[in-house]
Formats: structure tokens, sequence, C-alpha cells
């Protein structure tokens, strides 16, 4: 039984798949998305796969500062996605909104609406960066299968939180954990 | 011993071991690796590791299902079961080891087995009731239509020449224009039933979400992934049978080396079909049946009416 359980946790760092959902981004980060999927930074060999379905995925990744015509959409998806289950926020957007910040338009950042285990800063961020984010989600999901509940949510930072409030009205989360 | 009774054990041994479950599973997470690996290589990236297809099954056991309530839900879960098990049957029954009687190498067992998945596939994305299945699966069910024709008459043509309807005794006859021929047409009709590029229509990733898997998660959809990897083993393993030279097996030996022969064989199948998934880009579902209607089919009439003009003259 605990050989299975290690041999899970194991399955789930290595073959992280994952679901795209844009929350009315400027499309800056999702190509990002796309640039560490492609074969320069090529997201597969550490078993990163793009799915199709919200069913399949085990790591949301959201873009975008949380419009309020998105809410809703962000929402069924997260409960669409199959546990034990990540978000990954990538870009400033999620984080903060951004230059969006005071917006009417927006009901963000998203981690008023899901819970969100992975900040990646930036405007857009690098690809390394993003593909640092999902591994640090996949190691997440594999550390949270040796604990048996999810007491409370560990938020972490990825790449320097100063290179997102350069171009932000207010950090990310405060008491977060940074990531070099 | 009772002859029965070692019939009955023999059957299976290759149902179980070899060419059977233990043997095609491993098989069917390698040319898994192999089919994403290759397609990595020629686009220039480092591809997945050796052991990923087993890490995403083990991963996928291990996730949660939505609650999927009455005999409809029933009916959903028992799909990717009747699929891996098709698919395993029809590996069992590639007749890599010489056999005593009974049906192992049986033609029309084995086609109708290679079929099943593709009709499983269709029902589930009607029972999963959500719209994007129900479009992957109409396209399975065109595709289906178009690539089966070719596909039957292709290997009625095979047997009709040789007079037999036991791949055992079409793989041991010699090699004539018309089997390859016949094994040209097979192996157009592969990418169809194997859902790679250019005819990745019924579950077109991103373009219909995932088409009839849509709505399966966790352990179902481990079990479609191994159907799949199964229906590789089993599609590759039937073109390596007809293309591979005949040897009467006397001892161990031979016997190793034909069980080589026939996994070689079905990797290099492996790796075409991928440099052609490489190459390629989706078509649309017209282009696609247009293909198999128009552009094949002649030769598969023609193959057919040759193999039949040959057996009268003979």
């Amino acid at each position: 039984m605990k050989l299975w359980k290690r041999l899970m946790c194991t399955a789930r760092r290595k073959s992280p798949w994952l679901f795209h959902m844009n929350s009315g981004s400027c499309n800056g980060c999702d190509i990002e998305i796309i640039a560490a999927l492609a074969p320069r930074y090529d997201a597969e060999q550490l078993g990163v796969l793009l799915q199709g379905s919200p069913r399949h995925a085990d790591i949301l990744v959201v873009t975008g500062p949380v419009t309020k015509k998105a809410v809703g959409a962000v929402k069924t998806v997260y409960d669409q996605v199959c546990g034990p289950k990540a978000v990954v926020a990538i870009g400033s957007c999620p984080a903060t909104t951004n230059v969006f910040i005071d917006s009417r338009t927006l009901d963000g950042p998203l981690d008023k609406h899901l819970p969100v285990d992975v900040f990646v800063p930036g405007c857009p961020p690098r690809p390394d960066a993003i593909v640092a984010g999902v591994v640090k989600a996949a190691t997440l999901l594999a550390e949270r299968g040796y604990a048996a509940e999810k007491t409370e949510v560990e938020t972490v930072v990825i790449g320097d939180p100063e290179a997102c409030t350069s171009c932000c009205a207010s950090k990310p989360q405060e008491g977060a954990e940074v990531q070099p | 011993m009772n002859p029965v009774f070692s019939n009955l054990l023999t059957a299976l041994a290759r149902f179980l071991i070899f060419p059977g479950l233990l043997f095609a599973v491993p098989a069917a997470w390698f040319f898994l690796w192999v089919e994403r690996k290759a397609v990595a290589l020629m686009q220039e990236r480092v591809g997945p590791p050796f052991m990923q297809p087993f890490w995403d099954f083990v991963k996928l056991l291990g996730k949660s299902t939505p609650p999927r309530p009455g005999i409809a839900g029933f009916i959903m879960r028992a799909w990717p079961l009747i699929a891996v098990g098709s698919a395993a049957g029809a590996v069992g029954l590639l007749p890599v080891l010489p056999s005593q009687g009974g049906f192992e190498g049986d033609l029309i067992l084995l086609l109708a087995l290679l079929e099943l998945p593709s009709i499983c596939i269709i029902a589930a994305g009607f029972s999963s009731r959500s719209i994007f299945g129900e479009i992957g699966s109409a396209r399975e069910a065109a595709l289906s239509v178009s690539y089966n024709i070719v596909f039957l008459l292709a290997i009625v043509s095979i047997a009709a020449s040789q007079h037999t309807f036991r791949l055992e005794d079409l793989a041991a006859l010699p090699s004539s224009p018309l089997r390859w021929l016949g094994v040209l047409a097979i192996l157009i009709c592969l990418p169809a039933k194997l859902h790679i590029n250019p005819f990745s229509l019924p579950n077109a990733e991103q373009e219909i979400y995932s088409g009839p898997m849509t709505e399966y998660a966790g352990p179902e959809l481990a079990m479609w992934e191994l159907a799949h990897g199964l229906e590789w083993v089993a599609a590759t393993g039937l073109v390596a049978t007809l293309v591979a030279p005949h040897m009467a097996i006397s001892s161990w030996m031979l016997a190793w080396l034909a069980g080589g022969i026939f996994v070689v064989l079905s990797i290099a199948v492996v790796l075409v079909l991928s440099a052609l998934a490489a190459a390629t880009a989706r078509l649309a579902i017209d282009s696609s049946v247009r293909f198999y209607w128009q552009c094949t089919l002649i030769f598969a009439v023609l193959a057919i009416s040759s193999a039949l003009l040959m057996r009268f003259r003979s």
C-alpha cells in the first residue's frame, strides 16, 4: 500500500497535464505558454502535456485578470477538473489585475475565486518561468499525496516578485514564499 | 496430457502471456512512447522520457472521476473496459508462435476484435452526452465507414487469393504481388484506425476538446489510453505478421528469433506511421472521407477483382 502511494506520488510529479484557461488575457501570456510547449523549451520532456478537455487535466493554467464575464467560466472549469488538482496563475494579471486594477469590468484577482497554488509573475513571464511554475505545481500535487488532507493553501511565487511589482499596483501575496 | 486441456492451456498462455496481456501491455506503453518520441525528434524536441506512458497511466488511475449515477453512468464506464478487452484479445490472436488448432489466428475474429474499440469509441461519445463527444463520435462513424471498406477489401483479397481465412496459413504461404498490394492498402488505413494525423479527426485535440473522450476522466481515461496502445500493438502486429518471412519453428532458438522479427517489424511500422503523423496536419472530415472513397477504393476494388480472377483460373 505504501509502495503504491509512493508510486502514485512519483507519477503525479512526472505527468502534469495542463488545461489552459484564458480569463480575459491580452494573449501575451498565452503565446508564452505556447512557447514553453514548443521545441525551444519543450516542456514535454518533463511529461507536460496540454490537454483539450478540463476533465483530463491535473493543473489549471489561468491567464488574464478575470473579467466579470469570465468569472462563471473560470469557476465552472475549475469544478470540471478532477482532483487532485492545482491552479497556476500565469502573469501579473491573475495575481494583481496588473494595469487594469480598479477597472469596472473586472472581478479579479484570481485568488478571490479559486485557491491559487503557484503564481508566475511577469508581463509576460518568460517560458522557463512558466515551466518552473508548472513543475512546482506538480511537486505540490505529489507532496499533497503524502499528506492526508490539504490543510491550507501554500502559495508559491516563481521568479522575481519585484519584476511583478514594477508594473503592478500591489504585491501579489503577502508573506508568500519566493522561489529564485 | 489431454489434448483439449493442453489446447485450452495454450490458448490461455497466448491470451495472458505472449503475445497476450503480459507482453501486450508493456508493448502498448512502449509503442505509445516510440510514437511520441519519434514525433518529438522530428520536431527537433527532446520528447518524453522512456517511462512516460506508464507514469501517465498510474497517475490517471489515482485521479477522481465525476459521479455517474444510474444505468447510463454504468454503461459509460463499461465502454473503455470492453475496448481494452477486445484490443487485448486481438493481440492475443496474432499468430507469432505456431498453434495447435483452436481459433488462434482466425482472421474474421481478429478483424471483429480490431473493429470493436472503434465501435466502443462511437458509443462512448454518444453515451457521454457531451456535444463535443457527439461531434467526435459522428466523425469516427463517418471515417470508420470510409476506411473499413478499403481495409476489409484488402484483407479479403489477400485471403481469397490464398483460399484461407486463417492468418497463420496466410503468413505461411509464399508472398505474391497481391499480398504486397493488400499490405499497402492496410498501411493506408492504419492512420485512420489509430486516430493519428492526418486522420486524427475523431479526437481532434483542442479543435473539439477531445472528441468522444471529453467527459472521461481518471481511471476510465487510463483504460482508453491502454486500449489505444493495445490497438497500436494489434494493428502493427497484423502488418508484421503479413510481412514477416515465414519459418518452420522447430526449436526454442527459432521461436525467439520469430518473436524478435515480429517486434522489430512492428516497431518499423510504428516509425513509418509516426513519420507520417509528424509530417502532416489534420485534414477536414470531408477531405478524409473523399480520400478513402475516391483515391483508395479503386485500388481495393482492383485487388479484390484480381484475387477473384486468380481464384477462378486456379
